[in-house]
Order: structure tokens, then C-alpha cells, then sequence
């Protein structure tokens, strides 16, 4: 057990530093695409570490939302940067030496104090502390879901999801009011064409397993909602495009679908309990499964409509 | 350890062997459409044998079932991915590496 003890320990520094080189090169690297593809590394083995911190519903969420859907978000908006340079119509104007010098001497001692500061809070930690996972464990049975990183997410702080999806709204709006983006469009060809068509219905099929078994397991609707969104880039990027018929008006109830069931619950809670969000322990159950099978629907829809970036039927400019 | 154990020992360790090729090839060949061809050996053959492995101590059916799945995943995705890949650097000019 000795050996085995010292190998996690090498396995556990070995990611550690990994992940600290991989942050610094996605950083320091000059080529913009090296630097999206060291990001989309640090996301991975970030999930590891995530794993090996036992918190696979983190890890979960890291590896499909902060490797695999920003990585996607980050190479398009590079092959639309891209566009724009060849075309000439944005001039990205050439900063002073000095000004980026003195930029950087202000971030790296901003960064520096957070660090040491993190780096005081964390020495100044109890080393043994129980948290608040014996309150939630207290009170799981009344959650109305087995899973505790579920029960916080959807019952006890349900107010933070609200507002998490309120947050993907509103980025999508942003990028949205941006106009006249270019798109870059890039030929399918029948290879990923067939791939988009059989893995469709796969991702589709395992979103709604992670909806359901969020619920006792590692799962949840945002990884759900982000296997979807992925299904949605897949096919966008196979030259799928939404009927005209179902761009307007449903594709917009399907984005505020998820924060809107969860205002509506939220003032029913309001008024029949008298507390926002305040389940009723025997419909709890029912309730976060209604608000967490919308939210996934909204995430999904909400996270490929972010990779398409211009709202569908919108005519380019460029 | 019984003949199982040692079963699945070997082939783990034969799949850690197909990553460790693929990687050096991945690091040491010339062009990208060879890289390519040695990155593909260690995803399909290095995580089948690794999968394969892990199939023989698993605790129950829907495990290995599970397992299997990511296995045809990763075979759909490496094989498209890698053709994906290749099919680009050709559009964007780079040559064949020839000797």
C-alpha cells in the first residue's frame, strides 16, 4: 500500500504541474491556435484533477463545458477573428510597448497579492473541517433527490442555478446584439456528415441518462444540457441548419424555457410557502426534475446558438 | 491473483504499451498525416486492449457494456477526427513527407 500511496502522490504532482505549465504556455504562447488547443488540454487534465479530487460532478462539468464546449467557442471566434483579418475591416490597432509593458506589471501584481492572499486563507484553514456536508446530509431526505451536489444546485441554493441561467441568457444576448459577425463556413463532406448523424441521437440518448441520473449520481442538467449543446454544435458544424419556421419564435421560448419555469416556480414557492424557491419536501422531487429537464433543454439550445453566434436566419453583413 | 488478474494485467499493460508507441510516434514522426497514423493505433488498438482489460474485472454486465461504448465511441471519433484532420492539412497544401 506504501508504493501504491507514493505513486497517486507522483500522479497527483505530475497533473499539478501539468496543469500549471499548460496554463502558463496557453498564456505565454504567441499563436493564438496553439494557445486554443493548450486550453482545451488544460480543460482535460483540470477534469482529472478534478476526478482525483473525488468531485466527478465538477469534473463532469469541466470536461464537457470548459474543455470541449469553450474549446469550440474559442476556435470559431479564431476562424472568425481570422475572417475578419483577411477581409481588412477591423484594424486591431498595435499597442505600445510600454502601455502592454506597464499592463502587465499591473495584472501579474494583481495576481500576485490574490495569490498570496489565497495562498494566507487556505494555511489558515482548520485542517480538519466538517463544512456544511453534514447539514445537507442532515437534510437529504427532504431534498427530494439522492444526490447532495444536486440537492445544494437545485433545492438548498436553488437560487444560484436561477441565476446561473439567467447569466447564459444574458450571454447570448450579448453576442447576439454583436452584429455583422462573419461566419465562417467550411465545407461538411460526408465524412462528418455521418458522424453528426450517428452521434446525434447517441448524445441526445446520454443527456437524457445524465438529466436522469443527476438525481442519485454524478449528473445534473448543466452536464446534460452541455451534451446536448455539443449534439447541437456537431450538427452545425455538418452545415445543419434550424427551419426558418422554428428560428423565431420557438427557438426563443426554447432559450428562456429554463429561466422562465424556474421564475414561475420560484413565485409559486413564493406565495404558497412563503419563501422563494422553498420546495415542499414531498413535491421536491417532481419540481427539480420539471426545472432541471427545461434547464437542460435551455443549456443545450442556449450553448449551440452561442457557436452559431449570429441569431439563425439573420442575414450577414459581410 | 488468480489467471483473470493476470489476464487483465497483461493486456492493460499491452494497451499502456500501444499509448506509449503512439506517443513516441506522435513526438517523432515527420509530418502530420504519419502522426496522425501513429495516434490512431494507440486510440483504437491501446484503449480496446485497456478496455478489454478493465471488461474482465468489472463488477457487472452494464459495466462492460459502458465500457464498450466509450470504446465504439472513441473508434467513431478517433477514425473521423484523424480523416477530418488530415483531409484539412491536404486542403491547406502541406506535402506527403517523402524521404
Amino acid at each position: 500500500m506504501e508504493a501504491l500511496g507514493l505513486l497517486q502522490w507522483c500522479l497527483d504532482g505530475l497533473l499539478g504541474l501539468g496543469l500549471l505549465w499548460l496554463a502558463w504556455r496557453a498564456l505565454a504562447c504567441s499563436d493564438l491556435f496553439k494557445a486554443v488547443v493548450l486550453f482545451i488540454a488544460f480543460g482535460l487534465l483540470m477534469a482529472l484533477a478534478w476526478v482525483r479530487l473525488e468531485a466527478p460532478d465538477i469534473a463532469l462539468a469541466e470536461a464537457a463545458i470548459g474543455a470541449g464546449l469553450t474549446g469550440a467557442l474559442l476556435l470559431s471566434a479564431l476562424a472568425r477573428l481570422r475572417a475578419i483579418q483577411a477581409n481588412g475591416t477591423i484594424v486591431i490597432p498595435a499597442q505600445q510597448a510600454a502601455k502592454v509593458q506597464l499592463s502587465r506589471w499591473l495584472a501579474g501584481t494583481i495576481l500576485l497579492s490574490a495569490a498570496i492572499g489565497l495562498g494566507y486563507a487556505i494555511t489558515s484553514l482548520p485542517p480538519e473541517a466538517a463544512g456544511l456536508s453534514a447539514e445537507v446530509t442532515a437534510n437529504l431526505a427532504a431534498s427530494g433527490v439522492g444526490n447532495p451536489v444536486t440537492a445544494v444546485l437545485l433545492n438548498f441554493r436553488a437560487y444560484d442555478t436561477l441565476l446561473e441561467m439567467a447569466v447564459l441568457l444574458l450571454a447570448l444576448l450579448a453576442v447576439w446584439s454583436l452584429d455583422g459577425l462573419p461566419t465562417a463556413e467550411a465545407a461538411a463532406g460526408p465524412v462528418l456528415d455521418t458522424l453528426a448523424r450517428l452521434l446525434t441521437p447517441v448524445l441526445i440518448l446520454v443527456a437524457a441518462y445524465l438529466l436522469w441520473v443527476g438525481a442519485d449520481a454524478p449528473g445534473g442538467a448543466f452536464q446534460a444540457g452541455s451534451v446536448l449543446g455539443a449534439a447541437g454544435v456537431l450538427l452545425l458544424l455538418a452545415g445543419w441548419r434550424l427551419q426558418p419556421s422554428l428560428a423565431q419564435l420557438p427557438l426563443r421560448l426554447a432559450l428562456v424555457a429554463g429561466s422562465g419555469t424556474f421564475v414561475v416556480i420560484a413565485l409559486l414557492t413564493l406565495l404558497s410557502t412563503g419563501r422563494l424557491l422553498a420546495f415542499p419536501p414531498a413535491q421536491a422531487g417532481t419540481l427539480i426534475l420539471i426545472l432541471e429537464a427545461v434547464a437542460t433543454v435551455s443549456i443545450g439550445v442556449t450553448l449551440a446558438a452561442l457557436f452559431l453566434a449570429a441569431p439563425p436566419g439573420h442575414k450577414e453583413k459581410l | 491473483m488468480t489467471a483473470s488478474d493476470y489476464l487483465a494485467a497483461l493486456l492493460l499493460i499491452s494497451g499502456a504499451v500501444f499509448f506509449l508507441a503512439g506517443t513516441l510516434g506522435l513526438l517523432r514522426f515527420p509530418d502530420v498525416y504519419t502522426r496522425l497514423h501513429a495516434l490512431t493505433k494507440a486510440d483504437n488498438v491501446g484503449l480496446g486492449l485497456v478496455v478489454i482489460g478493465l471488461a474482465i474485472q468489472a463488477e457487472s454486465l452494464a459495466a462492460v457494456g459502458k465500457l464498450l461504448l466509450i470504446w465504439l465511441l472513441v473508434l467513431l471519433a478517433g477514425a473521423s477526427v484523424s480523416y477530418l484532420v488530415a483531409r484539412g492539412a491536404l486542403h491547406k497544401g502541406i506535402r506527403l513527407w517523402k524521404r
